[in-house]
């Protein structure tokens, strides 16, 4: 009843919000400035059945996959290394910071020079996603309960069980959120280097060519399906994440 | 077991332990009575090797050395068992201790309970049970009852007694409950 009541009121606000594009839509009266949703519904569905359709979507989602892949990879272990040392931090923060500040589009174009149109999207999201994950777990790892730290060293705990039992559960929440903000921002960045760089056959080229040749419907229909699919996604992760939570069953103490 | 040989300890510039020496025989049991602040628990951590002296040293002669904490420190996503268990290697955890420690201080029907779950009192012996299940042979017990009843407390100082009497553990607590320090130990450091 209460995941009815939820869905019911993700519904409402969908419906609301796409209510308010349809007023928009009908106020400007020009499909080529702002399609009406229902357009952009048809040319989805136009899109859908097409096989093309589906091996777009399948390489853009294939790089985004791949960059965050590598992202959460890398700066997991960066974050581990640069716990351990803090000289190496010290050399690490202002790289991440010039990352962090440096527009993307700076980087899609260095990247496209370096390495060619067919990797800068996984490139460019690994390099995106990097800073936020690796950001996050330093803070968690900051956050460790020195406490508990006192307990693993007292009893005599191994690195091993020390990962498992502390340093992995005080990072989860860290991790969690590092994830959280890197699917967003995956699609964003990679996206991005798609429409710039033009690979064959990738979401970003085809909304690159609707604004090349004003099919502006084409471009919101794409766009809808890169937000479709990061929506998608994160649900999954977030149902993934929820069976391997464990928490404790909150009640009142005893 | 234990010999501490004029040690000092300062925080910065704030000097909380100086020139203290103490020998500690095997199987006995001392206590350790003061004011707030006058470095009671820092000489615990200094003896568990949490913290390093500034001046002195310390001998102990321990195989293994077991620690009771002020705050029970408990693993918050662990089950009471779990705690236990994540502090015994693999053949240690099968051998029964871990049912044996938790009956000791009368938790045995709470095993499966996360700390959240647990009362104040019920945290404190659940970091005595984890004690008392990783063993040692000598153990530092930093305020173990603070939150317990005076009747529970007393009960328990003299269980705990008992059982390192028994099997020869060397132990010091740190109170500020006097009849607790006369009932459990055999002399009695005042600081």
């Amino acid at each position: 009843m209460k995941a009815l009541k939820k869905a019911a009121r993700i519904l409402l606000v969908a419906a609301f919000w796409i209510g308010v594009w349809a007023l928009a839509a009908w106020g400007v009266g020009k499909p080529l400035l702002l399609p009406s949703p229902v357009a952009v519904a048809g040319k989805l569905w136009e899109l859908m059945q097409t096989a093309e359709f589906y091996l777009v979507t399948l390489n853009s989602l294939s790089n985004v996959a791949i960059g965050i892949l590598f992202a959460i990879l890398g700066g997991s272990l960066l974050a581990i290394l640069t716990f351990r040392s803090r000289l190496l931090r010290e050399l690490i923060l202002p790289l991440m910071t010039v990352i962090k500040s440096t527009p993307v589009a700076s980087f899609i174009i260095l990247a496209f020079l370096w390495i060619g149109s067919a990797n800068v999207p996984s490139f460019i999201t690994l390099l995106i996603v990097l800073p936020v994950v690796w950001t996050n777990l330093d803070e968690g790892l900051s956050q460790i309960d020195p406490q508990l730290s006192e307990v693993a060293k007292v009893f005599r705990m191994s690195f091993g069980r020390r990962m498992r039992l502390l340093i992995l559960p005080s990072v989860k929440p860290y991790f969690i959120s590092a994830c959280r903000a890197s699917l967003g921002l995956a699609w964003k960045a990679g996206i991005a280097a798609e429409i710039i760089t033009m690979p064959r056959h990738h979401i970003g080229t085809m909304i690159g060519e609707g604004k090349l040749y004003l099919e502006t419907t084409d471009m919101f229909a794409w766009t809808v399906t890169v937000i479709l699919l990061s929506l998608v996604i994160e649900l999954l992760f977030t149902s993934l994440l929820k069976r391997l939570d464990r928490k404790p069953i909150e009640e009142q103490e005893v | 077991m234990l010999y501490l040989d004029q040690i000092s300890f300062s925080y910065g510039q704030k000097k909380v332990l100086e020139n203290l020496s103490l020998t500690l025989n095997k199987g006995e049991l001392l206590a350790v009575m003061g004011p707030s602040g006058c470095g009671k628990s820092t000489l615990l951590h200094l003896i568990a090797g949490l913290k390093k002296p500034t001046g002195g040293s310390i001998t102990a002669n321990a195989a293994r050395i077991s620690y009771v904490f002020q705050e029970p420190r408990l693993f918050p996503w662990l089950t009471l068992e779990e705690n236990l268990r994540a502090v015994l290697n693999d053949q240690e955890a099968e051998d029964g201790r871990i049912a044996k420690a938790l009956e000791a201080v009368g938790l045995s029907d709470a095993a499966a309970l996360y700390p959240s779950q647990l009362s104040g009192g019920m945290k404190s012996r659940a970091s005595l049970a984890r004690a008392l299940a990783f063993g040692g042979d000598l153990f530092l017990l930093d305020e173990p009852f603070a939150s317990l009843d005076e009747v529970l407390c007393g009960e328990l100082c003299v269980k705990l007694r008992a059982y390192f009497k028994e099997n020869g553990i060397s132990a010091i607590l740190v109170t500020h409950r006097t009849p607790d320090a006369q009932v459990f130990a055999d002399r009695i450091l005042q600081m």
